[in-house]
């Protein structure tokens, strides 16, 4: 089966190995964008990005030139250019291989970000697990200010634009733009209350502009091929390509940049292989683990911002991870719920004491010693998180426990009444052969079973 | 004794250069690293020295590095090997290359470094590369569709001294390697 032909805008270079080095880039027509955006008005840029309907990739779909026409001019502050590389949402991975394959695309956009909101720094958050995408980005940057892509005199317009490579250290949190600034300005990586926005009083409390990898490097094309070209790409109220990332239970999985409005059916069939081994499709995410579990009867909908929503859940940051038939839903809503109580601040008492606790109610579950009560539990305790934190993370963890209640409560129930696993059979009500019960403990191991019981 | 030595101070000084006047407070992280680089992990003394660097309290910057997961205080490995668990590489079989990573590094149970120091292991949380589950990394760099078998090798071909090639780019030497190109302080390869 060949792909199907597809409009590619960000990836599209992705073949040439040459593009990761700026002779390469160049080569390929790179930083016309940044030279055509240089020949306008700052405020005529934002116009043009704002024509497209460009709509930011990180995971909420702000339209992009709306969010850069907030930064005010003229406040006797500077004003920062703020690069979220902090790329950390489970099962997300375009904005690395963005970086690994064409770094130049992604600080083209930058630049031209900074062109038109008058930045004069911008900052690269990049995420500290990623030595090597780090060290890619380090070369390029070092090019641009080799070729006066950078520096005192961008592509001699005499706009100046000085760019610093920043690294986290291990934090998901700090993928969220207020937490990110707190990092950047060296404290812990925890949110801030908006208002004001980072846009008014942002890092330093300057005005400052945050966007995503991917949402920059889209920027590029825009002004060379024209916002009307963008926005004929995708649907209405979502214009353009989306890059996405597909993991989990498939033939072939990659990130694929396909239109927005795209069909999951069309992403996995004809690009990602379909479903691992041939088997039935159960559950996938849409935007990663933080937007809720869609299923089978989803296959269907359109990813796009409006479509998701409609089916109940988020189009997030594209990324998709697929679970088939023989995926247990409450081990992977117990591992996703683990993540966010690895993840979670502090700050806020019901997601530090939520997500714990949750993660122990499913982890009991899974072992074969969940309760009846187990389940008004959950309900419940999703309840008491779900919009009662400071920042998004609560609301992300809260996504696989509803969504997984919401369309497999059966499959929680067949838990806890056979009191054991369907899928591993490891639980107390272990009928051999499933699970292995040569010492008779119904194969439950007993360290671990203290740890979800106490 | 300082842990930082001369040429390192000059070093700290470069990082501190890289932010704007009166903003040197966002060089915690890379200095941090430095320190880490020097010492295999954050010791008290270490954190002194960030705080004088940056005219904080020690306890600040403790409270900064307790928050991240990269910076180490407790005693770690020469190697850090960590195996993304999350459920892109969960589905993908990463529990069983955890559990033979664990073995092969010999750290005991409940335990995350081994006790001839060679070996930290630990479960990590999604690492960006879910095209390649399951992932480890070893020093942070990349290795791709690791198999319990391979993990074993890899862990092997450490103890005797080797660098095993990662995926993608260039593999540092040992966990403190890593933390010197994570504070930016070296050339890009």
């Amino acid at each position: 089966m060949s792909a199907a032909p597809t409009t590619r805008i960000v990836t599209v270079n992705w073949d040439d190995p040459s593009v990761v080095g700026i002779d390469g880039y160049l080569a390929a027509g790179g930083y016309e964008g940044l030279r055509a955006a240089l020949a306008m008005t700052p405020t005529e840029v934002i116009d043009l990005v704002k024509t497209s309907g460009l709509r930011g990739r990180g995971g909420a779909g702000f339209p992009t030139g709306v969010k850069w026409s907030f930064v005010p001019q003229d406040t006797g502050k500077p004003t920062y250019v703020v690069a979220n590389f902090d790329e950390s949402e489970p099962g997300t991975f375009n904005n690395r291989e963005i970086i690994e394959r064409e770094p130049h695309r992604f600080l083209e956009g930058m630049a031209i970000a900074a062109y038109a909101v008058q930045s004069h720094l911008a900052f690269v958050y990049c995420r500290g697990e990623f030595l090597w995408p780090g060290e890619i980005l380090d070369s390029a940057i070092r090019e641009a200010y080799a070729k006066d892509v950078f520096g005192g005199s961008v592509l001699g317009s005499g706009f100046e634009l000085e760019v610093v490579l920043h690294r986290g250290a291990g934090a998901y949190i700090c993928g969220e733009e207020t937490a990110l600034l707190s990092s950047l300005e060296g404290y812990r990586g925890q949110p801030r209350l908006r208002p004001p926005f980072p846009a008014v009083e942002g890092l330093y409390a300057s005005p400052t502009l945050i966007n995503n990898v991917e949402t920059l490097a889209t920027v590029p094309s825009i002004l060379t091929q024209g916002p009307e070209w963008f926005a004929k790409i995708g649907t209405e109220k979502s214009p353009g390509t989306k890059i996405f990332s597909v993991s989990g239970k498939v033939e072939r999985p990659g990130n694929y940049e396909l239109p927005l409005g795209t069909p999951l059916r069309t992403l996995l069939e004809e690009h990602a292989g379909g479903v691992l081994g041939g088997r039935r499709l159960k559950a996938w995410t849409p935007g990663g683990s933080s937007t809720p579990l869609l299923t089978e009867e989803h296959l269907d909908v359109g990813l796009d911002f409006e479509s998701i929503t409609a089916a109940g859940s988020l189009l997030g940051t594209g990324a998709i991870i697929v679970m088939d038939e023989t995926d247990c839903i409450v081990e992977a809503a117990r591992r996703l719920v683990q993540f966010y109580a690895h993840e979670s601040c502090g700050k806020c008492t019901p997601c530090r004491e939520g997500t714990w606790w949750v993660s122990r109610v499913l982890g009991r579950i899974e072992q074969g010693y969940g309760r009846s009560e187990d389940l008004p539990l959950l309900d419940e305790l999703g309840e008491n998180i779900l919009f009662k934190a400071f920042c998004a993370l609560a609301d992300g963890a809260v996504s696989p426990i509803q969504s997984s209640l919401k369309y497999f409560r059966d499959e929680y129930v067949a838990h806890i009444e056979e009191r054991r696993c369907p899928f591993t059979g490891v639980g107390p009500g272990a009928q051999t052969p499933t699970g292995s019960d040569e010492d008779g403990s119904g194969g439950v191991d007993e360290a671990g079973l203290t740890e979800v019981l106490t | 004794m300082a842990v930082l030595s001369d040429d390192g101070r000059r070093t700290a000084e470069a990082i501190l250069a890289r932010y704007p006047a009166g903003r040197q407070r966002s060089a915690v992280l890379p200095l941090l690293y430095l320190l880490q680089s020097v010492e295999g992990r954050l010791t008290q003394e270490g954190l002194r020295e960030v705080g004088e660097l940056l005219g904080i309290r020690t306890a600040e910057v403790e409270a900064v590095a307790s928050f991240y997961s990269m910076l180490r205080l407790r005693p770690t490995g020469t190697h850090v090997v960590s195996v993304c668990t999350n459920l892109s590489c969960a589905l993908r079989g990463a529990n069983e290359v955890f559990e033979a990573a664990h073995e092969a590094a010999g750290v005991e149970h409940g335990e995350e470094t081994s006790p001839d120091g060679a070996f930290t292991v630990h479960p990590e949380e999604c690492l960006g590369a879910c095209d390649a589950a399951p992932v480890v990394q070893i020093d942070f760099a990349n290795h791709d569709r690791v198999t319990p078998e391979r993990i074993v090798e890899l862990v092997r071909a450490l103890r005797a001294g080797e660098v095993p090639p990662p995926s993608r780019g260039r593999a540092p030497k040992d966990f403190r390697d890593a933390s010197r190109i994570l504070a930016g302080v070296e050339e890009p390869a």
